[in-house]
């Protein structure tokens, strides 16, 4: 379970979230969406304790994790499993030792036993046998693919999706909605997705979270988001654009 | 008007606040580094592989530059030496100035400068290039600390590489003036060798090796802090790369005299 209360985070005089509030319980997917640079993905990082809010508190399980230290972070960290907007693959590893990172450094298992869940989940993510190649050899799909692998491979109880569709053609970007739905079904997670993407968020979301000029706007099942007559909401989810609005 | 002749006055004052609070920063910043590798080396063992791979990258493949520094340095200060003992009849005593340059000052120094240049900005690029594309971020997201897991190798491994790397660079630098001053420029082989022997002391090496060791640590700390704190973008990593380089050469000058003259007190006394 996550809760947000009142999160506030700002850069230099630059305020992004002014009073974030929300809860998550376990086993929801629930998407996140707003405009570009409107703290989607400053709030999940938040989640993950990848950045510290100004005020607030982020409880996962119960234990406020927003002045934890690194090193404690390390522990909560391990329930989460994370997809980058750009994979962030570490480029000098193959795609084995990325997808089998988090195992091989846990020190838990033997190397056959990585090398045995690694290609379970390269299996499950349907790109067997490229265990050796780098990711510089792999397209934008096949990384998002690799990353959400490394994200699952340590059996997270929550996995966040920073934009998990952005930059990829509609087909690629339909196999990875569909990728993130079986991850869902079959490994009970808490899914959180950042997005724009309206189609995806229709499809992987139960529950959407508008974020709006900083706060959550709008907190309601997909469904009645997109049957909305709030002229905002209305306007976000059919992609009508105001000129006075406008901010790139 | 006025307010533009006003700014003319007050914006160096502002501009070298700017620079003493971004100095005094990043002493914060190297000081919380080492803790935190302090910290890591005697809690988490590092990897193995990792070390080794570094080893590779930072020593040996650094060698060519630091011998190749190293001889044509020995060279040049034997030539001039030389030169100048000439015109008080004390040619002999050339290889023992060039011995004891190179082992105290030259050879830790000169090898230093090299490594900061190559190894130092490889480090604030690849970090760098790491924080930009969110992979730092993927290691924390993976329970994994990034300084246990990229600034703990590099550390280990630019502290073991320094001091073999400066001895080889004096090693090089006192054979390579050997051969200038013996064969081309006619000293005595046995007198320069046995005086040599007689001006180089043990003090001497331990000052270089100490000295070695300590810039070392600066070129490690200062290049992985540079490139784990560089700012967004290509410009970020293209500033931290640069940053990292120059930060640790004028490091390893100032601190080399220092350590010249509390190491020179602390081994005569």
């Amino acid at each position: 379970m996550i809760e947000v209360r009142d999160l506030k985070r700002s850069f230099g005089t630059h305020c992004v979230l002014d009073g974030v509030s929300f809860r998550i319980d376990a086993g929801e997917a629930v998407v996140i969406m707003g405009r570009s640079g409107g703290g989607k993905s400053v709030l999940l990082k938040h989640l993950v304790g990848l950045l510290s809010p100004d005020a607030g508190e982020v409880l996962v399980d119960g234990r406020n994790i927003a002045n934890l230290g690194e090193r404690q972070m390390l522990e909560v960290r391990s329930k989460f499993g994370v997809l980058f907007q750009g994979a962030a693959l570490f480029d000098s590893l193959t795609v084995a030792e990325n997808v089998g990172f988090a195992l091989s450094r846990s020190g838990k298992c033997t190397p056959a036993e990585v090398a045995n869940r690694v290609a379970e989940m390269l299996d499950m993510v349907e790109l067997p046998g490229i265990q050796d190649k780098k990711p510089a050899e792999l397209s934008g799909g096949m990384r998002k693919r690799v990353g959400l692998a490394r994200a699952i491979v340590h059996r997270p109880a929550i996995v966040l999706y920073d934009e998990p569709t952005t930059g990829l053609d509609p087909v690629v970007s339909d196999s990875i909605d569909q990728l993130i739905l079986r991850v869902c079904e079959q490994m009970k997670v808490t899914s959180i997705v950042v997005t724009h993407d309206m189609r995806s968020a229709r499809r992987i979301g139960k529950r959407i979270l508008y974020l709006r000029d900083r706060r959550i706007y709008l907190d309601a099942p997909t469904e009645a988001v997109f049957a909305s007559t709030d002229p905002a909401v209305h306007r976000f989810v059919n992609g009508i654009s105001i000129p006075k609005e406008i901010t790139f | 008007m006025s307010g533009t002749i006003v700014r003319w006055f007050t914006q160096p004052v502002a501009d070298i606040g700017n620079f003493a609070l971004r100095m005094v920063a990043d002493l914060g910043g190297f000081a919380l580094l080492a803790g935190e590798v302090l910290r890591s080396l005697v809690s988490v063992r590092p990897s193995l592989r990792d070390l080794i791979y570094q080893l590779y990258s930072i020593g040996v493949k650094s060698q060519s530059v630091v011998l190749i520094t190293g001889a044509f340095t020995g060279m040049v200060l034997c030539a001039q030496a030389f030169f100048q003992f000439q015109k008080v009849k004390m040619e002999t005593g050339t290889l023992a100035l060039v011995g004891v340059s190179m082992s105290s000052e030259l050879g830790p120094v000169l090898t230093g400068l090299m490594v900061a240049g190559r190894v130092g900005a490889a480090m604030a690029a690849e970090l760098g290039t790491m924080r930009v594309t969110e992979q730092v971020d993927a290691l924390r997201t993976l329970a994994t600390h990034p300084v246990d897991y990229l600034v703990v190798p590099r550390f280990l491994a630019t502290l073991i590489a320094m001091p073999l790397l400066t001895i080889e660079a004096i090693a090089v630098g006192i054979g390579s003036a050997y051969v200038v001053g013996v064969h081309f420029l006619g000293i005595d082989a046995a007198y320069s060798w046995a005086h040599m022997l007689k001006y180089v002391g043990k003090s001497d090496i331990a000052m270089g090796m100490f000295k070695t060791l300590c810039f070392g640590m600066i070129i490690a700390l200062v290049g992985c802090y540079k490139g784990l704190n560089c700012r967004e973008g290509a410009e970020g990593v293209g500033h931290a790369t640069t940053e990292a380089v120059v930060t640790a050469s004028i490091s390893i000058l100032m601190s080399n005299f220092f350590l010249t003259l509390a190491l020179r007190g602390l081994l005569e006394s």
